[in-house]
């Protein structure tokens, strides 16, 4: 079939948008299930994930641990479910484990375990884990001359987290331009808007000056994913930070930019109205 | 002292064993690399960077980031020996050494060098009493205190081999060769260093030669000091304490580590649940310890030959007492 670019593109965006329906259906499905989890951040970073794993990422469902494949690092541990809905809609975890969701010996911790999911690379949930693991990768590529890519994708909040700071010099020295961050610019954290608690501007310009390569988009508009993420590196020697300005709650309306949604759990009537409003568009 | 001076005088840097181990294994294995927090010169690996420049990562004075990329570098097929002064790389990162290296099973080899007292008049901050009790509570952690040079390559070797995370602990401070040449080190196996059924005398890293030399001074006096190695703390050898518990009358720990939790923590442990003995445990007690040399240190503590028999004798006469 002959297509052109733009029109790949295009229909990328529609499987995008679909995938990202389900992922977030689900997730919010099974943080209604185990009473716990994080459903605000889980629908702030939806389409970046759907992004990585199904247009993005080298990666084999069938053999999600092969050496080459690229690295995605979920630093947000907590924000679990949208990973696991995310492997599911990418084929590398079976989507009936989902309704598993933090039962008694599940597989699907409330953060994640490398050693009971294919396709979870690091252990995570404290934050400020991820970035030096990733960087730690992104070297390990260097070291072997293999051209495998890592991505890691963090909270806005969690950059508090002093070891970002000290992988981001690394980073920067080591000349990563193997190596991806990016930033769920949600401005919620636990417990309030982070302007309020730590204020994090101007964070392009921190990074920047830690000698990274910056780039803003808009977290849920999957061109400017695309474009960002599938033409990095943005310099050659530099690493890349995307800065994904995102909106906490995405979706659905009575969460959206609400700090109480973090880690609030949705009643009953609260899921049926969720699902009901992202699946309005579903054709 | 140089490392000639200290061959001349029969006393050796574990360092030294190290760093041309880690040498030797590179050599033939482009998966080692070595992870540095600007310590180039205390784990003496400046020859190790000029030799493999591309292996070789120094994160600069980072320890968090050190932990975390070195999980990295083993997620990216690697393995590397991510060293430090135990001080800073236990207590800064303990985090990591947790979650990224002990819960995520990843293959890094942590090297804390300089550990126990080494660097005794630089005082409390810089001494590293406290990592046998935080490391060996970690799952899937395996823990090696190597008592000479021939158990650091020994246990490095395995360290090498063993697919999983490893502490170990490597001291600063000379000390004589105790093993044979051709000795293997296994994880989960006490060394019996001398036969004896009136008193143990269970020892890691530089102690266990001063243990030894405590057991001759208890020979002259006619009492016949059981000596082991117990440089494997976890996974430990239970049935070699258990055994020691039983066949002797009582046990005296000796460990440059706090009395709470290291070697002297984990032996009552084994011997309450199992078989309830006299425990004497020497280390640091509870406290930071005064300004001084290491040499200084140990002797206040009774880390001494001397101070490890006057221990056992008061065991002895504690228990005859009933």
């Amino acid at each position: 079939m002959n297509t052109t670019p733009v029109e790949e593109v295009h229909a990328t965006q529609n499987q995008l948008r679909k995938a990202a329906r389900t992922v977030r259906k689900h997730a919010l499905e099974m943080v209604h299930h185990s009473r716990l989890g994080h459903p605000g951040g889980d629908l702030s970073c939806t389409d970046i994930l759907v992004t990585l794993y199904l247009a993005v990422m080298r990666i084999d469902p069938r053999n999600p641990t092969q050496p080459d494949r690229d690295r995605f690092i979920m630093s947000k541990g907590h924000c679990s479910a949208a990973l696991y809905a995310t492997l599911a809609a990418a084929t590398i975890l079976e989507a009936a484990e989902l309704k598993t969701f933090m039962d008694p010996l599940s597989k699907l911790n409330g953060h994640p375990d490398r050693n009971k999911v294919a396709g979870v690379e690091a252990n995570t949930g404290p934050l400020g884990h991820g970035l030096p693991i990733a960087a730690g990768c992104a070297l390990a590529a260097k070291m072997q001359g293999s051209s495998w890519r890592t991505f890691v994708l963090a909270g806005d909040g969690e950059l508090q987290e002093g070891s970002n700071w000290e992988a981001a010099m690394c980073a920067a020295q080591y000349k990563l331009d193997n190596l991806v961050l990016i930033v769920d610019r949600n401005r919620i954290q636990q417990g309030d808007f982070t302007e309020s608690i730590i204020n994090m501007n101007p964070l392009g310009d921190k990074w920047r000056a830690f000698g990274w390569s910056v780039v803003e988009v808009d977290g849920h508009d999957y061109g400017q994913l695309l474009h960002s993420l599938g033409s990095v590196p943005v310099a050659p020697g530099k690493p890349t930070c995307v800065i994904a300005n995102t909106i906490k709650g995405r979706g659905v309306s009575f969460m959206e930019n609400k700090p109480e949604w973090h880690h609030g759990v949705p009643s009953d009537r609260q899921l049926a109205a969720a699902i009901q409003e992202l699946m309005k568009d579903e054709a | 002292m140089s490392a000639e001076a200290e061959e001349k005088a029969g006393v050796f840097d574990c360092r030294d064993t190290f760093a041309a181990t880690l040498a030797e294994m590179a050599a033939t294995d482009e998966r080692i690399c070595a992870v540095v927090n600007d310590s180039v010169g205390s784990t003496k690996l400046k020859a190790f960077s000029v030799r493999y420049p591309k292996r070789f990562v120094n994160v600069g004075i980072a320890e968090q980031n050190m932990v975390g990329a070195s999980a990295g570098l083993a997620n990216g097929g690697m393995i590397p020996f991510c060293c430090g002064a135990s001080c800073f790389l236990t207590a800064r990162s303990m985090e990591q050494v947790k979650v990224d290296l002990g819960y995520a099973k990843n293959n890094v080899k942590l090297c804390g060098m300089s550990s126990g007292m080494a660097y005794g008049e630089l005082g409390p901050t810089h001494h590293s009493i406290e990592d046998l009790a935080w490391t060996r509570v970690i799952p899937n952690l395996m823990v090696v205190v190597p008592a000479d040079p021939i158990e650091t390559r020994t246990a490095m070797l395995w360290a090498r081999d063993h697919v999983g995370p490893v502490f170990l602990r490597i001291s600063r401070m000379p000390v004589p060769k105790i093993l044979p040449e051709d000795f293997v080190f296994e994880p989960g196996k006490a060394i019996a260093l001398r036969p004896g059924n009136d008193v143990a005398l269970l020892a890691n890293g530089i102690l266990v030669s001063r243990a030894l030399e405590a057991a001759g001074l208890l020979h002259a006096q006619g009492i016949e000091a059981r000596v082991l190695n117990m440089s494997s703390m976890a996974p430990i050898d239970r049935a070699a304490v258990v055994a020691a518990a039983k066949e002797t009358r009582g046990i005296v720990t000796i460990e440059e580590a706090s009395v709470y939790g290291g070697l002297g923590g984990a032996v009552a442990e084994i011997v309450a649940d199992e078989h309830p003995t006299r425990v004497k445990r020497l280390g640091v007690p509870g406290v930071f310890a005064p300004t001084g040399s290491v040499k200084f240190l140990l002797e206040h503590f009774g880390l001494t030959a001397q101070g490890i028999q006057s221990a056992a004798l008061e065991l002895l006469r504690t228990v005859a007492a009933g």
